[in-house]
């Protein structure tokens, strides 16, 4: 068997749970928003890359949960209390949400990147989990990769460089 | 039924060939611009997880230059023109004459990002609207927008309509390539049409559709 760490990659409207030593990644966060849920201390959490602010937007049944911010943060705190976590211990960071092209027009879905930063909020403080730091807005792209062991997120952009939160 | 399962191989070669047209009219557009020769790639239509999507081009965070132009009238949809930034800088170099032009140095020189951008609305604006004149559909394009970025991060804009009905998307890809060069891939076009455009589509160009 391997004890080499593994990067545990999240794909869009994906979620995954990790443990260290292993850390977890998803790339390419343009509007999307990249959420990580974690206990320090337990040195164990979780990822997901939301698409959309609101499971209701679904325009046909059974929807990924993973797509929404409400749904996907429902389930991935699910999933991490199943794990054994405790709600109470619970932290948050986000990164993601940009603006990726500028256009003159106020078309509603130019603002999708604001949306789904504010439904991720609004849905992580409904659960009480306090988020520790973001990385939001802007009009880059984001790669986040996050070590549960140092409960750092490192943030990736192609113009900006990168930064930890 | 899902959204997907409604799509048999006729629906998927008539979608190929809206591509064809419009990519083929656009190959020609480059080559008058750059005075080169272009040669065009048979195209694919693909039918593909979002997931899969995102590296339909390389890896996600792979750095691009994307021209993206939201298609309104008839058939709404999603284009985008995206090309690695060294191709862009050679584009850049010979439409300027500025040799010294480096997408990857900033501060960019003003002329070669407005060159770029120009290039970006030519060819859009030539794919759409033989798109346009092939299907007798109503097809304009707003001015383009231009960003240098991860490849996920902008495809995933193009994504937005289709991910509130399905988890799956349908691309429609053409590449061109310099004819005298390594024949490298030098552009993807890419075209996601709306959900409901597909019918509209499918019905102009006589192909039958059971919506």
């Amino acid at each position: 068997m391997n004890d080499a760490p593994h990067i545990i990659k999240v794909g869009i409207a994906g979620m995954e749970t990790v443990q260290a030593p292993d850390i977890i990644r998803t790339s390419g966060l343009g509007s999307c928003v990249g959420v990580v849920v974690f206990d320090k201390s337990r040195k164990m959490g979780g990822m997901c890359h939301v698409m959309l602010p609101d499971s209701s937007m679904a325009k046909s049944g059974s929807p990924n949960k993973g797509k929404y911010a409400d749904s996907a943060i429902d389930e991935l705190i699910k999933m991490l209390l199943q794990a054994g976590l405790k709600k109470y211990t619970l932290k948050a960071k986000l990164a993601g949400g940009a603006q990726m092209f500028q256009f003159t027009s106020a078309d509603d879905k130019m603002r999708i990147g604001p949306r789904n930063i504010k439904a991720v909020k609004d849905r992580l403080s409904l659960h009480g989990i306090p988020v520790l730091g973001e990385d939001v807005g802007g009009n880059s792209g984001r790669t986040i990769e996050f070590d549960p062991d140092t409960a750092m997120l490192t943030i990736r952009s192609v113009n900006k460089g990168v930064a930890d939160i | 039924m899902s959204f997907i399962d409604k799509f048999t191989i006729s629906h998927l070669d008539a979608l190929k060939e809206a591509g064809n047209i419009g990519a083929g009219h656009a190959a020609t557009s480059l080559s008058h611009l750059l005075d080169r020769k272009i040669n065009m790639h048979v195209p694919s239509v693909k039918l593909a997880s979002f997931d899969e999507m995102m590296d339909i081009a390389g890896d996600s965070d792979r750095k691009v230059v994307a021209v993206f132009s939201r298609i309104h009238g008839e058939a709404p949809g999603n284009m985008f023109f995206v090309l690695p930034p060294e191709q862009a800088s050679r584009y850049i170099k010979i439409m300027t004459g500025n040799n010294d032009f480096q997408l990857d140095k900033p501060p960019l020189d003003e002329i070669g990002l407005s060159a770029l951008h120009e290039l970006g609305n030519i060819l859009s604006g030539s794919y759409i609207s033989s798109l346009a004149d092939f299907t007798n559909l109503d097809l304009y394009i707003t001015v383009p927008a231009l960003t240098i970025d991860m490849f996920g991060a902008v495809m995933s804009h193009g994504l937005l309509e289709i991910s509130q009905v399905s988890d799956y998307g349908i691309v429609i890809e053409t590449t061109v390539a310099e004819a005298s060069a390594t024949g490298q891939i030098t552009g993807h076009f890419f075209l996601l049409p709306d959900p409901e455009s597909y019918h509209r589509i499918f019905l102009a160009l006589g192909v039958e559709s059971d919506e």
